[in-house]
């Protein structure tokens, strides 16, 4: 899998109407990648993004993930990817013993196989004592942090993460951080939007979308550099505003 | 299929974890038969009536000792003179009014026929008109009982007199229209609600993202809500037949047929406003708005449809439930089979696969 491209997206292109909501993009992914997809709201990177996870169909261009077709192998992709939203994280009204048990039965894992990761899971994170807690009353870090750790449940290739820190504190963003380093390093390709443009420096590579188009991609030390700025931020003003 | 035991399971957890949808499912369906059955009920008991009796003889007084002894009527006032009618109607302390002619004995002895006045305060038609009946009853029931040892045929005529006439309706009308409320709000509703609250909430693109087909994830989101319906429905037939008496002249297992019919188009109903509605209050308001009031005022349920006029004649015919009351009252009451109402069945086994079809198109359009 190494140096394989999972994610190949050639002159991709969405349209609404009249309207280009992503205007003929290409880029890869390769396996094993953190890889920042920035933006600001509205140019298009949830359009493009959505088009990964196989719930929306591209206009034209040509898009493989996970070595399938976004055309005619969504159901193919579904299996080999993970996706978690910062608007969604699990159900409150459930446990998260539930939740666990839910989320593994609907990508088909065997009760044995999750009983396995729910332990392995509820060790990692220390929430022996909160297991038969509904998830409703943990703190919104913890949260996001069990959301993230469920979304790995099926071994994805690839895990999708839309805004994954969202409203949450410093240092628990910097513990979500460690846990995709880790994911990352088990040979999990991350794909991640993000606001925090201090994280978008944790990235091997960043793109970043303007009105539907990419306007740079690169790793962030040489975006830097190309546009003779000392953090992302500015980086980001400078393309965002034109 | 263990993927999806294990979906409805988890339907299950947000369902009785939710005080709001256990109250909707369980508590108003018991409510509502209960209110309309007990409140709203033609059954009259200890009404208060005056008597103007004119002719003060031994007939007039055994009816009405017959009438004091029943336990609908309690007579609190003997009036004596017919101008004393307004002001006691006026004071509202009777219901009605039984006015016996002069010589009321002699005329039914020598004429074989005389005459009772029945006076009602009909500012409640309902009401005025359950209590002429009961009072004809009474007389027709003495009538019976003096012309039974002689050849002589009297006769004792009861003039009703009421402002206006209401249909008569009893607790066996509400029952059936109760039962497809309960059905269409249960289902229709709490589904749509259900389906939105993913959409609101973002679960439900996770869902999509995840290897389960849409039709598995709405099938998924549907089937404890048919469970429950079910439930429902023998709930309330349950009630009915025990606490108010209702005969289910019919079929049982016929009516349960139907009964899933109906809630099966209720739910592609909710699956279809669903498709429509971004969040859950919308979707409640197009539920109660659009499909609650037509059901209740459109249905037959409450006001007969053939005194409508023609406009929303037409109309009622696209309401499912109008169709469902005339089964159910078919079945319940009338104790029909099959074979009676299989136009019936036919429309809404139809609109049932037409509102499917629409769901399954617009959400197809949805997820491009």
């Amino acid at each position: 899998m190494k140096n394989k491209n999972v994610i190949q997206v050639e002159n991709l292109s969405k349209l609404f109407g009249g309207f280009a909501a992503v205007n003929n993009i290409s880029f890869y992914v390769k396996a094993g990648e953190i890889f920042g997809f920035l933006g600001a709201n509205g140019a298009g990177k949830t359009t493009a993004m959505k088009i990964l996870i196989g719930i929306s169909s591209p206009t034209s261009g040509k898009v493989t993930v996970a070595g399938f077709d976004v055309y005619k192998e969504t159901e193919s992709i579904k299996k080999n990817i993970g996706y978690m939203s910062q608007k969604f994280a699990l159900y409150d009204d459930l446990t998260v013993k539930e939740n666990i048990t839910f989320f593994g039965g609907i990508y088909g894992l065997s009760k044995k196989q999750i009983e396995q990761k729910q332990h392995e899971l509820v060790g990692e994170l220390g929430l022996q004592e909160v297991v038969n807690s509904l998830v409703g009353s943990l703190p919104l870090g913890w949260k996001q942090k069990l959301a993230f750790s469920v979304s790995l449940l099926h071994d994805p290739k690839i895990i999708f993460l839309d805004e994954p820190t969202g409203g949450v504190d410093p240092i628990t963003r910097r513990q979500f951080w460690e846990m995709i380093y880790k994911a990352a390093h088990n040979g999990t390709t991350i794909f991640v939007t993000t606001h925090y443009m201090d994280e978008a420096e944790y990235c091997d590579r960043v793109s970043i979308m303007v009105n539907g188009k990419i306007e740079a991609l690169d790793t962030p030390k040489k975006l830097k550099e190309h546009y003779k700025t000392n953090t992302m931020n500015d980086v980001f003003l400078k393309l965002a505003r034109g | 299929m263990k993927r999806f035991v294990g979906f409805v399971r988890k339907e299950f957890y947000h369902i009785f974890r939710d005080k709001r949808s256990l109250f909707i499912l369980f508590g108003m369906p018991i409510a509502q038969i209960l209110l309309f059955g007990f409140a709203i009920t033609n059954e009259i008991n200890n009404v208060n009536i005056a008597i103007l009796d004119q002719a003060n003889d031994v007939t007039s007084k055994e009816i009405i000792n017959k009438i004091a002894a029943s336990k609908h009527f309690s007579i609190v006032d003997v009036i004596q003179k017919e101008s004393s009618i307004e002001s006691i109607f006026k004071k509202g302390k009777v219901k009605a009014v039984l006015q016996f002619e002069n010589n009321f004995g002699s005329n039914l002895i020598k004429e074989k026929q005389a005459y009772v006045q029945v006076l009602t305060d009909a500012t409640d038609p309902n009401m005025a008109n359950t209590i002429s009946n009961y009072i004809s009853a009474i007389l027709k029931k003495y009538q019976q009982e003096l012309n039974k040892n002689t050849s002589k045929n009297y006769q004792i005529v009861p003039q009703s007199r009421m402002v206006y006439n209401a249909e008569l309706k009893s607790v066996y009308m509400f029952v059936p229209g109760v039962m497809t409320v309960i059905l269409m709000l249960v289902s229709a509703m709490m589904t749509s609600i259900s389906i939105t609250r993913e959409k609101e909430q973002g679960s439900m693109e996770i869902l999509l993202v995840s290897p389960l087909k849409p039709f598995q994830v709405i099938i998924g989101k549907v089937f404890p809500y048919i469970f429950l319906s079910v439930i429902n429905a023998i709930v309330i037939v349950l009630l009915s037949i025990f606490i108010f008496n209702v005969p289910v002249n019919g079929s049982l297992l016929l009516l349960g047929i139907e009964s899933v019919l109906f809630i099966i188009t209720s739910l592609a109903l909710g699956i279809l406003i669903s498709t429509i509605s971004a969040t859950q209050q919308t979707a409640m308001m197009i539920s109660l708005m659009g499909l609650m009031l037509p059901t209740i005022l459109l249905s037959g349920f409450i006001f007969p449809i053939s005194s409508m006029p023609l406009p929303l004649k037409v109309i009622s015919n696209i309401i499912p439930a109008k169709w469902f009351i005339i089964i159910v009252k078919g079945i319940m009451l009338k104790g029909i089979g099959i074979g009676f109402i299989f136009k019936e069945t036919a429309i809404l086994v139809l609109m049932a696969l037409l509102f499917i079809g629409i769901s399954v198109k617009k959400y197809k359009i949805r997820l491009e």
